[in-house]
């Protein structure tokens, strides 16, 4: 046996979920849904900086319209590699993982997830995953891009697809794993007198998002296993030399893959739920309409994966319901941005860190989701597709929503994970330089996709290249401002002036108990008696909404 | 050893109920992504059964029915005793729990040892897709992309046999320490659920593989 927590009794500081048990042990073995969050904040932080780094790699040999920096081949397992640490092992498990984690069993005043072991289970399962990947960059990459096309990647391709499948396969499981746990623990272990239209509406997207998962990420795993049969087998399942149907892999990928995009964005939408209202000091306009809203996404979110494959050569009649039903995904969207718009409206807003990052969602993910629009026409979707259009969209979406959310969520309950304040200047530089920075990165990006420049091309004609440098130079200050945080985070961990319960003076459950939180998270479960987000109403208001 | 009440129900759990509700829910749960999970390759399989189908129905009668249909009656028998395994825990009765539990791993390893001589048959006959496959007829490509989604959809199913059988030989001996009571048999009773999905999931592949051409040449 190592030393592992040994009985430290100071009594100095209250106990706390960090401080409870010491030791490498105590937390690589720990079923405290907090300590785990904890190490998947750590993982995920660090697959993120791997995946920004190939992302420069990418921007720095953009700066010029030739080739020069590297091989073709190399660009294309930089741009592989960065879509695949970004999208598998940042995006989907970003915020659930880590702030889904932390925060359902506070919220809903549990003492812990339903299944604690799976928790940490998914957590190393992830790991494996994790390792695959590393494994994948070590013995020479994988140039199928993140999509892994057939039957390019289960043919041709002489990188190592295998082992990259493999990677996504656990990854996969590991959010199924997270997703078991929270449907079971939002429905079976809410505190008393904690109704369904009374949680707060991050817990209502991390439901949403969990059923997507549940229900999506199964049929990516057996289309992976699929690929990988065919690789090890040679049997034909998605090669047409072998009487097999490409297109059916698009289907299956993008069955669940389109999905995956809300999972990376519900959870997002949760977090400016909770930010917008603690910085408004309003109740949220439309709460009902929200939750819903969730759950219609994930609903729909499932039916419009082939507007992805308008020009497969899927039959014309699936593009144009897959079109229209793709524009009906745009209602529930709306409905949420249009009810955290009217939330604002008269509030006491404060200009926090948090809601800066929520305010910059707001406008980015309405950028993302219009142009979401553009694509989702048939026909303009013929002229802009596989260009740095969609590349541009799907980063609107992916980046500046689902990061800025990400971030902000990180900064609004740092005080409650870490029991310290980190310093508000630079909080809001860091805000400030990513909003920027993010802007010009990918504005240009949506010119040059229009004007025909393809993805995924390592040399392009010079007409392009003011576009490039304007967008390297965007990456190179969007960078600045995701390390920035990194170290006044880390600062104020060491001296930073104590949280106190609840510094941004909010509701939510999780604001009631310690920080950090007590290891069993409340003193004794709490009993609800109102709804989520009842902030005070203001005296005007109540004037004239007194009638 | 005998059962000491406070253990059973986990100290993040209000009660019994709670505990038992949330381990019934999330089984469920677990069992509807197996659905999906099995869902890919019944989507694959019916695409190209239509693309397909003389194809399909050539090599569906080189699969052996008998052995398949043995082994339906073996693996429906098998749900049969896990259920009353199930309900030997939940009325204390340990001694039927371990025999019906045995019972059921007997039966399981019966499925996977007529299952092994089928893909053994298959061997000999060089049915298995890859470099050794030989196919006389017409749509060589066609029959071996059959034989491939035989070969990965019962093979997942024997997978999902093995996890099971290998579960259920583990509960034997946490039944013979008695472990499992008429207050703490959520376990006997999840691992039912999953032999039971195990078993419906043969129930679609038996017919789909083995049973879409079987008219008297």
């Amino acid at each position: 046996m190592t030393v592992s927590s040994p009985p430290v009794k100071l009594e100095k500081p209250p106990q706390n979920y960090l401080n409870w048990a010491f030791g490498i042990k105590s937390w690589l073995l720990t079923t405290d849904h907090k300590r785990i969050a904890i190490l998947y904040l750590i993982t995920v932080t660090l697959f993120f900086a791997l995946g920004g780094l190939a992302a420069s790699l990418v921007r720095f040999e953009l700066i010029t319209p030739q080739g020069d920096l590297m091989s073709a081949d190399n660009y294309n397992k930089s741009f592989t590699l960065h879509g695949m640490l970004m999208v598998f092992f940042f995006l989907i498990p970003g915020i659930p993982a880590v702030m889904g984690n932390f925060l359902i069993p506070l919220m809903i005043g549990a003492k812990d997830l339903a299944f604690p072991r799976l928790n940490l289970a998914s957590w190393y399962v992830f790991m494996v995953g994790g390792l695959f990947t590393m494994t994948v960059i070590v013995v020479g990459g994988v140039d199928t891009g993140w999509t892994f096309y057939t039957p390019y990647s289960s043919t041709y391709s002489n990188g190592a697809v295998i082992l990259a499948a493999l990677g996504i396969f656990a990854a996969g499981f590991a959010s199924i794993f997270t997703a078991i746990n929270f449907v079971v623990t939002i429905h079976k272990m809410r505190a008393p007198g904690l109704t369904w239209f009374r949680l707060p509406l991050f817990v209502w997207a991390h439901y949403a998002t969990s059923i997507i998962i549940l229900l999506g990420t199964p049929v990516l795993a057996i289309t992976i296993l699929m690929v990988g049969i065919e690789r090890m087998f040679k049997i034909g399942i998605f090669d047409p030399a072998l009487g097999g149907d490409p297109l059916l892999f698009q289907h299956l990928f993008w069955f669940y893959s389109h999905p995956a995009v809300y999972i990376m964005v519900l959870p997002s939408m949760g977090v400016i739920s909770e930010l917008i209202t603690a910085f408004t000091r309003r109740r949220i306009f439309g709460y009902k309409a929200i939750a819903l809203s969730s759950l219609a996404i994930a609903l729909l979110g499932f039916l419009v994966w082939g507007h992805h494959m308008f020009v497969s050569g899927q039959s014309v009649y699936a593009g144009l319901v897959f079109s229209a039903i793709t524009f009906m995904v745009a209602i529930p969207s709306a409905i949420k941005v249009f009810n955290w718009t009217a939330t604002l409206f008269k509030g006491t807003i404060s200009f926090t860190t948090p809601m800066l990052y929520a305010l910059g969602f707001i406008g980015l993910f309405t950028i993302g989701g219009l142009t979401g629009l553009f694509l989702g026409a048939a026909a303009v979707d013929v002229h802009v597709t596989d260009t740095y259009f969609v590349v541009a969209h799907f980063h609107y979406v992916m980046v500046g929503a689902t990061i800025m959310a990400y971030m902000g969520a990180i900064h609004f309950w740092w005080p409650k994970i870490t029991g310290k304040l980190y310093n508000e200047g630079w909080g809001i530089s860091s805000a400030i330089i990513i909003f920027v920075g993010f802007n010009l990165t990918f504005m240009p990006q949506f010119i040059m996709g229009y004007l025909g420049m393809p993805r995924r091309y390592y040399a392009y004609p010079d007409e392009f290249q003011i576009y490039h440098i304007a967008s390297s130079a965007g990456a190179a200050i969007l960078a600045f401002g995701y390390v920035l945080p990194l170290f006044y985070l880390l600062y104020s961990l060491f001296f930073g002036p104590k949280a106190g319960d609840n510094p941004w003076n909010a509701k939510g459950l999780e604001w009631t108990t310690a920080s950090p939180p007590p290891h069993e998270n409340f003193e004794e479960t709490p009993i609800v008696t109102e709804e989520a987000y009842a902030y005070p109403v203001p005296q005007k208001a109540e004037v004239t909404s007194g009638a | 050893m005998a059962h000491n009440q406070p253990s059973v129900v986990a100290p993040y759990f209000r009660d019994i109920d709670q505990q038992r509700e949330a381990n019934t829910l999330g089984m469920w749960v677990f069992l509807a992504t197996e659905v999906m999970f099995f869902g890919g390759l019944f989507m694959a399989y019916t695409v190209y059964f239509f693309n397909y189908p003389d194809a399909f129905h050539e090599g569906s009668r080189e699969l052996n029915l008998i052995l398949a249909s043995i082994n339906t009656f073996v693996l429906l028998t098998s749900s049969l005793t896990m259920a009353l395994a199930v309900r030997s825990a939940q009325t204390d009765n340990r001694k039927w729990l371990i025999i019906f539990l045995i019972a059921t791993i007997v039966l399981g390893l019966v499925f996977l040892g007529l299952k092994g001589v089928e893909y053994g048959e298959k061997f000999q006959h060089h049915l298995v897709p890859g470099p050794h496959f030989e196919w006389d007829g017409s749509f060589f490509y066609e029959v071996q992309l059959f034989f491939g989604l035989y070969f990965a959809t019962t093979g997942l199913h024997a997978l999902h046999m093995i996890i099971g059988v290998g579960v259920l030989t583990y509960f034997v001996f946490k039944a013979f320490r008695g472990h499992f009571t008429s207050v703490s048999y959520d376990p006997v009773e999840m691992v039912g659920l999953y032999w039971h999905f195990v078993d419906i999931a043969w129930v679609f592949i038996f017919p789909l593989y083995y049973l879409i051409d079987r008219t008297i040449q």
